[in-house]
């Protein structure tokens, strides 16, 4: 029937009508679902930014009023902003480095390596509360596994989770710890390197520090632009730690911004406030995301076609 | 184009520091390089593996054994009982079933809302296809805090706070898995369903009967990928869920860690710990080869 049809423009016309209602068809579930718990409820919260609502009594649009408060009146605001940054500031480069370490260790072509790269898939296997659970007691000042390490060496003990001045390095080290979904994706993208140009290398005498530095790397930006993006973003939306290990003590030292903006919605009933915080973090991590694309998008290496 | 592109990291001769160099008399180096290597790699690996052991022994000890300091490595004795005494301090099974609820009716939610949108920006062709498919890009950099508010007044206009429906119903769709279906079902060669159309197929018999079962292993990635994300989820449920009996596995956990302040039965909590991390480390085992490809291909593909 299909080479007639397309003598036919009536044919055709049908045909394209049925194709485009084939495809809303297929598209409509997903469709509807982003509409109704994505897009609708952000567009419902951009009005929520511009209101006072407690939940109880019906909600008072304010205008930008929200946005004042939180710039120039709270003090807690800056703080979780603060906390935040700095967490993400170190968090995101050594995640980075140790994730591309470990992937170039583990693309080796050594005795038992599976072996090692299931123990290193391990950490991201484990749920986050599971993770924080543990990591807990690993912290613990008077039994802790970490404590016991540092004494066993003659290192004085450390208040992990009480102190305000250690506990963001806490932080960190869970971090360093949970790499493995990053390490994946460079281990992928290292496969991707064409074995030609190690060899071209290796011809004009690259040793393997050079190597790394003139092919690997280069070879690897896209991925490691990626994996920085992705890695700014989640870091900054960081929640379960906060909530569980410290519930953003010691004298807020870990009062992440999520945590934070949380504790208005769901602790203090403060919705619109909440709202407009929200909006604050999704301006920032836009204006992060475009500006790493814009300042590194040109430095990264593509391969060509 | 969208082939899937790995092997992904099985065995293949390594590209990369330590490997290749010519024979004969680098051999010698190459075999001190490998050593390092090892080292490093142990050393990295203890540190990896050591929290999660950790876990694994306190759940085995007494309780004395775990509040000693120097800390007691290996329990006297393996207490399999700390197992049963956690399930009869909090609703195991309840916290079990109900993230198995969750999680299993999300995952299948989102295979099949993921497949039939990502069939259509794939292998159909229509107006404002395009637009919808950018509009669909763009939600994957909404931020979940974003979301989480206005979400919650929904669910409470549908009376479903306190109800698993509010964990399940939001979870059925997924951006990002359209996104990895249409990856996929884009390197299906055309020519597969040009005959089925000769022969006067639908678009639904085509997709039931000749793409699907094409697309099982991008499936199970996403499947893969969906439960684990259902299954290790807190902030969502800790919003709505309150009431006891419908607490997933890590509302449970954690309410049970916090709840005791004094003399935490940490050996306890550790033995909750194991117990939700256990399906996921079951799904992995299994699975281990998807989730690997998986985060290649969205991972990658997404990004170059």
């Amino acid at each position: 029937m299909a080479p007639i049809a397309t003598f036919m423009p009536d044919a055709a016309r049908r045909r394209r009508v049925q194709r485009t209602l084939a495809g809303y068809f297929f598209i409509s579930p997903g469709l509807l679902g982003l509409a109704l718990f994505l897009v609708g409820p952000l567009i419902y919260s951009l009005w929520l930014s511009l209101t006072e609502w407690d939940i109880i009594s019906p909600p008072v649009f304010v205008g930008l009023e929200n946005f004042r408060t939180a710039f120039l009146d709270d003090k807690l605001f800056w703080v979780s902003l603060y906390v935040t940054v700095r967490y993400t500031l170190v968090a995101v480069p050594l995640t980075l480095i140790a994730a591309l370490a470990a992937a170039l260790l583990l693309d080796l072509n050594i005795r038992g390596i599976s072996g090692f790269r299931a123990i290193y898939y391990l950490p991201a296997m484990t749920p986050a509360v599971a993770s924080v659970v543990l990591w807990r007691w690993i912290f613990n000042s008077e039994f802790g596994l970490l404590n016991y390490i540092l004494d066993f060496v003659g290192l004085p003990k450390v208040e992990w989770l009480i102190s305000a001045d250690v506990v963001m390095y806490s932080f960190w080290i869970m971090a360093l710890w949970s790499i493995g979904p990053m390490m994946i994706i460079f281990l992928a993208g290292l496969h991707g390197v064409p074995r030609t140009l190690y060899e071209a290398a290796e011809v004009d005498g690259a040793n393997a520090w050079r190597k790394l530095w003139a092919v690997t790397i280069p070879q690897l930006s896209p991925v490691i632009l990626f994996n920085l993006v992705i890695g700014l973003i989640n870091t900054f939306q960081v929640f379960t730690a906060g909530y569980l290990l410290t519930a953003g003590g010691p004298k807020n030292a870990t009062l992440f911004y999520v945590l934070y903006t949380y504790r208005n919605a769901f602790e203090w009933l403060k919705m619109g406030y909440a709202a407009s915080l929200s909006w604050v973090l999704f301006a920032i991590v836009m204006v992060m995301t475009i500006f790493i694309f814009r300042s590194l998008g040109r430095a990264v290496h593509y391969e060509a076609g | 184009m969208n082939t899937i592109s790995t092997e992904a990291v099985q065995g293949r001769p390594a590209a990369g520091l330590g490997a290749g160099t010519s024979p004969m008399g680098t051999e010698r180096s190459r075999l001190l390089g490998n050593l390092g290597a090892w080292g490093l790699l142990s050393l990295g690996g203890i540190i990896m593996l050591v929290p999660f052991l950790w876990m694994v022994l306190m759940s085995f000890k007494s309780l004395d054994e775990v509040y000693t300091f120097p800390p007691q490595i290996l329990p006297n004795q393996f207490l399999f009982s700390n197992y049963a005494e956690v399930w009869d301090q909090v609703p195991v099974a309840r916290f079990f079933s109900n993230s198995a609820t969750v999680a299993i009716s999300a995952t299948l939610g989102v295979l099949l809302t993921s497949s039939l949108g990502g069939y259509s920006f794939a292998r159909i062709d229509y107006p404002g296809r395009n637009t919808i498919f950018l509009l669909y890009l763009s939600t994957m950099m909404i931020p979940f805090a974003v979301i989480m508010i206005p979400l919650f007044v929904q669910m409470r206009m549908l009376g479903w706070i306190n109800s698993l429906y509010a964990l399940i119903v939001p979870g059925l769709f997924s951006a990002w898995g359209t996104f990895l279906m249409r990856q996929f079902m884009m390197g299906i060669p055309k020519e597969l369903e040009e005959a089925a159309e000769i022969d006067g197929c639908g678009h639904f018999r085509i997709y039931s009967t000749i793409i699907m079962p094409l697309c099982k292993p991008v499936l199970a990635t996403l499947a893969i990928f969906t439960f684990m994300g259902f299954w290790n989820d807190f902030l969502w449920p800790l919003i709505v869920i309150s009431s006891r009996d419908l607490k997933t596995l890590p509302l449970g956990l954690a309410g049970f860690q916090q709840k005791v302040a004094l003399n935490t039965p940490w050996h306890l909590v550790m033995a909750l710990a194991v117990v939700s991390v256990l399906p996921i480390l079951l799904i992995f085992i299994i699975g281990q080869k998807y989730y690997v490809r998986g985060i290649v291909t969205s991972g990658l593909k997404g990004a170059a």
